[in-house]
Formats: C-alpha cells, structure tokens, sequence
C-alpha cells in the first residue's frame, strides 16, 4: 500500500480511455519538464522520462507515506490473507510478488507494451520469495541502497506497465459487478502467471449476462453481425466456469443457465443449428465438445487407396511421387492406404487414376471393409454402394473371384459405380438399381453382407457443412427408420449357415446415437444375429447406454471415430455374425435355407420373406434344416 | 439380358479382331472359366458364366451393368468399342502405338496423336489398322486407329497425325455418364 495517497482520488493508468483524460495543469505539465538530473542512471527512454515526471509530482506525498509501510510491511504479513491486501483495496489489489535485483535492470529498454509481460511474468513466476512487497518492490529487509521509488524508476517500468493494466480494467469492472467470484478468479489468475495475456478480458471473471442482455443481443443481432471475437471469449470463460462450477460460479445462477448460454454462442460461432448443437452436447463432454466443432470446420486430408488389383503401393508411391506429389502410407492399420499432403498435379487426374491404379477414398472407409473381411469365392452384397469405393475395395480383397452384388436404389449415383468399378477392372461385380428393402426378395443367401446406411451426414461436416443446419429431429428420426428396415433387409440376405460368412457390417457416416446404436440395438431384438469384434483395434467403443436408453452390452464391440480423435470422418461400424436363418417371429415361417451343395446357383424364387406353412413342411426333412430347428429354439444369447 | 445374335456376335468379334486378331478364342476360354458376352439396353457386356446366373436373377428394370462393358451398338447396329474394354484387350493386342509422355496429356484430352509426340510403333502396321496405344511406362491409353502405315510414319512431316483417336481413358472423367 501507499501508490495512493489520497483515496478518493483515483488516477487512472494504461491505454485506456479513462487514463486519457486530462488531470489538471501541473500533471499534464510534469510530462515536459526535464528529469532531474540522477548520476549513474541509464538514460531513461520517453516513457520512463514521463514515469519519474509522475512519481516526482506524487513524490511529494510518496516517502512520507512509504516509510511507514516499510515498518508496517512486518506488521502486516501476520495480518494478511493469502489473496488480498488487508486493508479496503484487496478486491482489486493483489501483491506483487517479491522483487528482483540486478537482472531485471535489461527491461528497463523496453519501450514497447507488448513486450513488458515478460517482466510481469517472471514477477509472478518468482514465487520463492512471497515477502509482502509496495508496488515499487520495496521489500521490508530494505537491502538496498536505492530509494525504492528510484528503483522502480530503473527495473519496475515493464512491470508497472502490466500492473497497472490490470488496476485500471479492475476499476472498470468494479463498477459493474459485485461478486465475490471475481477475487477469488483473480487471486487464482495470479498463479497462472503463463497464462496471462495482454487480452483484458482474461483477467475479467466470467459474468453471466441477464436475460434482458441477451434479448438486447438478440435485437442487435438482426441489424448487425454478431461480434465473433466477443462469442468466442465468451465461450472460454463460460467453459471454464462450467469446468470448476463450485468455485467459479456466480451465486443465483444456476448450471442450466451457464450452458444455455454455451449452446447459444456456440451455435452463433459455429453456424450450428440448435437442435444439433443440442444433440452434440449429450454426446460430448465439452472440451471435446469444442475439439469436434473446431475439426469440423477444417476439411480431412486426401487419402487414396492403392489398387491392388492393377499395382502395388510401392509402384504407386513411387509413381506419385515423380509427378510431384507429397504423400506418406495411411498407417499401419492399412496396407494400401497413402495420404496425399500436398500435390502438384490433380490428384484425380493423373494418368496413374485414369488407369485405375488407385482410388480417392476417405479413410474411414477403408475400415467397414476391413472389418467385413471379404474372402474369395463368396457372394457378397453391397446394399448401398455409391459412388463404389467399398465395392471396388472388396473385389480387390477377393481378387476378382466370387460374386459381388452392387446394389444402390439412385440411378444417377449409379453411373459413378459402374465407372469407378470399370477403371479398377472389377470383373466380379454386378450393378443393380434395387431399393435395399427389395432384399432379399430380390436375391438372398448372401455370404456377406455390407450395409452402408444413408444417413445424415453428421460424421462429414467438414466435407458438407450445410448439415450444420438443415438437419432436425424428423430427418434423423425418418434416417433411423430406414436404416432400420434396411439392417433388417440386410439380414435377411445372408445366409447364416455359409461355411465362410455370415456376416453383416452396418455402417454409417454419423455419429448421432439414434442411427448407430439405437438401429443396432434394434437388430439385435428382431433377428437372431449377435455382435462380433469389428477387428478394428482403434477408435472408441460404442455406447451402452445413452441419456435414458439401454443398449445391449454387446454393443462394446461396435466403433467409433471421430474427425478430432482420429483424424479421419466420423464413422460408426458394427458387425453382425447372423447365427440362425429363423426369423423369431411368431407369425413368420422360417426361412428355407440355401442348399449348401451348390453356393454357386441363385437361390430358388420360391423363398419368400413370408413363406407360408406348406413350404415350411416340404423342406423338413432337409438334415440340414434339423440343425436349424434346434438353433431357431435358442434365442439371442445374451453376450456380455 | 440376353445373348448376341448371329449378326451381332460377328460385328463384334470383326471389331475385337481388328485390335487383338485371332486372340479372340483367348478371351472366351479363360483358365478360370469360361465367359461370354451379352446383350442389355444396347450394350455388350463380357462376363463370366458364373456372374451369369447372379445376374440372371436380377430383374431386368433393376439391372445396370452385368459384368464389364465392351462397347455398345448404335442405333444403325454398328459395333462402337468403348475404353472399359481397354483391360482384356491390351495384354493380347497386336499391334501397339507408345506415346510420348509430352503427348500423353494430349491423347487423353480425345485428341489425335501427332507424329511428334509418336515413340514407338509395331513393325509392319497396316494403314487403318486398329492399334492399342500406350505411355512409354506400358500402361494402357486408349484405343486408336494408325492413320499411316509404319513406313509411311518414318517418312511423314511432324504435325501429321500418325493415330486417330478412338477411345482413351480420360474418358472415365470426361464422359462419366455415358459409359452407362
């Protein structure tokens, strides 16, 4: 204590408007008159010639009122709290921590503000010594020789600066508010010294504003743009009140408030919808939740997938790269994966795409195939292929032998399939224009399956971010009920006593809840299908519970990736091991099951989806329907 | 889907057999199977018997493409070979045209090769000969027709055209939707 002398008369300091305003004659005229002539000073720079002005004016009243605080300087520790000065000032006054020597003599040169943090900071840094310290530095041992207002005028300048900053936003802010949080925020502000920036609004404590302050925004907002800048600093402040609610909270306000906010700022900053910002937050906790809003709004990086069919990954890398392209291997989870950095060519334009040696495919796309795990010599369908990257991938894997049904119900994306599926010289595939419903009527007894659902986009944000804002509850909800008939079509298609299949990998580009482990939870309740480990050793497990809903503990098995954590498109895998062709249904008559004699041959047409009784009893006497008879008794086993 | 008549089975194996000779035999009996062509919407399509009988079982409304496309028959029944069948007929084609990599880019835009931008030819090519045309890494262009002879390529000035274009691959991207 003792910068003030006369309490009642606050002087203002620092760049802002208040500190502008002229004081009277004699303050305004101490700026221009020469300094006192000191010996073996440094030569002080403009700012430290108008600083001793100010002190020489304040000089007057200063040592008297100094020397008592260095005597009471060792009254006053015991008096002290650990944040605040014990007399009437601690609300915006904090100690300065105790003062260095010599080294700090370099600062002195500094004439710029933006470089006196750094002396603010070793300030707060140098917590050896927490010895109650003037703003001068004066400590009470008084070693010394200086008067400590001369050696403020040599060392303290960068830390005045930053000092006094912080004084004059604190006298704005007082006026404003009142809460106890504030000095409690700024005696922990204190210790994070790193943290401190030159940004006022750091130090400022998060102050919820009133509902009347909202709706003036409100009204604001539809004549002006938003300030981006001030959402955005308000989003941090609100998320780290939210991060240590009990102790940065304002008292009255409650945590709904707090996030009602958060919700509206973020969906100003990041052009969300509320309704999808609302659902982000039930899925993410919130620092991630910023993490994935922040990945969205940055595309993926370009991956190509080699095709193996045509070339090797080696030949293509090295092919790439001598037309000048910057590339890496995708990673170790994928042998023909290759990420695309940079490029001086049109990646999808080079002689090498033309003649199909590769393919551009995100690299979440990759994984629902691997997972699949297509072998050779199966019959596989493909319910939604466009535009037939997973499609072209699978007959690579199988290397052009077997079967591979290519079924999407848009005629125009279609197109994209057959030509993609002709560059890569696929021989094995056959494209159709069915609605994945018409399955298995159409054609069954697949012995895999691949079911990349439609869905809403929510995953590929960043590819289309018109989603942000066009989805709403009856799209997901009308999204999840197609790909619930569509899982169950799928289902339905394969056959679940194939010696080297049975499987179903249900996938999705989205992440909401309601079209992943909801359709899956669903699947598993009508079919007698159980979930297996997608082979997948990375990404995040699925959820077995969600807000009020229950899933199945299978669902452990399923994945999860997500563009902030991997890097890649939001995706959601599921795979299915159908372990009964039964349908366990009252009504509904088992399925006939294809003769495991001719896996080449179409099924017959008679099999129905209905199948009536008689055809039922005619394939009784089948050895192979009598081990079915005894599965289709067992139901769902229930697998933790 | 159903399969080529007497008369178009000859238009196109005359057409196969510009390019690949008498190799056609090769591409129906194939160590891993036989394979045949038919006919849907207008199009050949070469596919093995196998695929056959899942495609058979698709209904024809719903069926886009069963196996791979060779080329299509225009309206006044010529046999037009398109690029998708580049894959079968380059390992047995007979006589080869290499381009330049300067003139690679050229050809793949549909334009004609120029005898500047000709690396090598096949000995012995007859004029209006069909060619197959690769870069000078082996990989497969396009198709063409050899405007001039080998002999008279030797002797022709720079800007002459050596091939015409008939099909290449930049097509796969230039004309997307009409492959099918």
């Amino acid at each position: 204590m003792g910068r003030k002398l006369d309490p009642t008369r606050k002087e203002k300091r620092g760049p802002g408007r208040k500190a502008r305003k002229q004081r009277g004659a004699e303050v305004e005229l101490a700026r221009f008159l020469p300094p006192e002539p000191e010996t073996g000073r440094k030569k002080l720079s403009s700012h430290g010639r108008k600083r001793a002005a100010k002190r020489r004016l304040g000089a007057g009243g200063g040592p008297a009122g100094r020397r008592p605080l260095g005597g009471a300087g060792e009254r006053e520790p015991p008096g002290r709290t650990a944040h605040g000065f014990s007399d009437g000032n601690s609300k915006w006054l904090a100690p300065a921590k105790a003062k260095k020597t010599q080294p700090k003599g370099n600062h002195v040169e500094l004439s710029s503000d933006g470089e006196v943090e750094e002396g603010s900071w070793e300030m707060e840094e140098d917590g050896s010594s927490e010895e109650m310290v003037d703003d001068y530095g004066a400590s009470s041992s008084e070693e010394e020789e200086l008067l400590p207002i001369e050696k403020a005028a040599l060392k303290q300048k960068p830390d005045r600066e930053g000092l006094s900053e912080d004084d004059s936003e604190e006298e704005e802010e007082e006026e404003e508010e009142a809460e106890e949080a504030s000095k409690q925020k700024m005696g922990q502000k204190e210790e994070e010294g790193p943290d401190l920036q030159l940004n006022l609004d750091i130090d400022e404590p998060f102050k919820l504003p009133t509902s009347e302050e909202i709706e003036k925004e409100d009204i604001l907002f539809i004549s002006e743009p938003p300030d981006l800048h001030a959402i955005h600093q308000r989003i941090q402040g609100n998320m780290e009140v939210l991060q240590d609610f009990g102790v940065k909270r304002e008292e009255g306000r409650s945590r709904q408030e707090y996030l009602e906010l958060l919700r509206r700022d973020m969906a100003a900053y990041y052009s969300y919808s509320d309704f999808l910002l609302t659902k982000l937050m039930d899925i993410f906790p919130l620092p991630e939740l910023v993490n994935f809003l922040e990945a969205n709004e940055v595309p993926r990086p370009v991956t190509i997938r080699t095709n193996t069919l045509k070339t090797r990954r080696r030949d293509l890398a090295q092919a790439l790269i001598n037309r000048g392209v910057n590339l890496d291997p995708l990673g170790k989870w994928s042998k023909t994966g290759l990420v695309i950095y940079d490029s001086t060519v049109p990646i999808g334009a080079t002689p090498e795409y033309l003649a199909g040696h590769y393919m551009l495919q995100g690299a979440s796309s990759l994984l629902p195939v691997m997972a699949l795990a297509p072998q050779e010599n199966e019959r596989i369908l493909d319910m939604c292929c466009a535009p037939g990257g997973k499609t072209s991938y699978i007959a690579q894997l199988m290397k052009n032998t077997g079967m591979i049904l290519a079924n999407d119900s848009s005629a125009e994306r279609l197109r994209s399939v057959v030509g993609n599926l002709h560059r890569l010289g696929v021989t094995n595939a056959v494209v159709s224009n069915c609605d994945g419903r018409q399955f298995p009527k159409v054609l069954g007894g697949f012995d895999r399956v691949l079911l990349d659902a439609p869905c809403s986009g929510t995953g590929v944000i960043s590819k289309d971010p018109a989603v942000k804002t066009n989805k709403d509850e009856t799209d997901i909800l009308r999204c999840a009920h197609l790909q619930k008939e569509l899982i169950l079509s799928a289902i339905d298609s394969v056959n679940a006593a194939s010696e080297t299949g049975g499987y179903i990998v249900y996938c999705t580009c989205s992440i909401m809840v309601e079209e992943n482990e909801w359709v899956v939870d669903y699947a598993l309740k009508k079919r007698n299908v159980r979930l297996v480990a997608t082979g997948l050793d990375f990404g995040k497990e699925g959820f077995t519970r969600f807000k009020d809903r229950r899933f199945h503990p299978s669902l452990k098995s399923t994945r999860r990736f997500y563009p902030h954590t991997h890097n890649m498109d939001g995706f959601f895998i599921a795979k299915f091991k159908k372990f009964s062709n039964a349908i366990p249904q009252a009504q509904k008559a088992a399925l006939s099951p294809v003769p495991d004699t001719t896996i080449i041959e179409p099924p017959p047409k008679k099999k129905k989806l209905e199948g009536s009784k008689a055809d039922k009893e005619q394939k009784l006497p089948q050895p192979a329907l009598k081990k079915k008879r005894s599965l289709q008794a067992q139901r769902r086993p229930l697998r933790a | 889907m159903r399969p080529l008549t007497e008369t178009e089975t000859r238009a196109v194996f005359e057409k196969l057999g510009k390019y690949i000779g008498e190799n056609i035999q090769l591409l129906v009996d194939r160590p891993d199977g036989t394979y045949c062509f038919r006919l849907h919407r207008d199009r050949v399509y070469y596919l093995s018997e196998k695929l056959l009988k899942l495609a058979a079982s698709v209904p024809r409304e719903s069926l886009v493409a069963p196996g791979t496309c060779f080329g299509k028959f225009t309206k006044s029944q010529k046999f037009r070979l398109s690029v998708t069948a580049l894959d079968f007929l380059a390992p047995y084609a007979k006589y080869k045209v290499w381009v330049k990599p300067g003139s690679e880019q050229s050809f793949l835009y549909g334009n004609h090769v120029l005898k500047s931008g000709l690396g090598r030819i096949t000995e012995s090519t007859a004029q209006y000969q069909g060619v197959v045309v690769y870069s000078m890494a082996d990989v497969p262009l396009g198709f063409g027709v050899a405007a001039k002879s080998t002999q008279e390529c030797r002797k022709v000035d720079p800007l002459a055209i050596v091939v015409f274009h008939q099909a290449d691959v930049g097509e796969y991207v230039r004309n997307e939707d009409t492959l099918t």
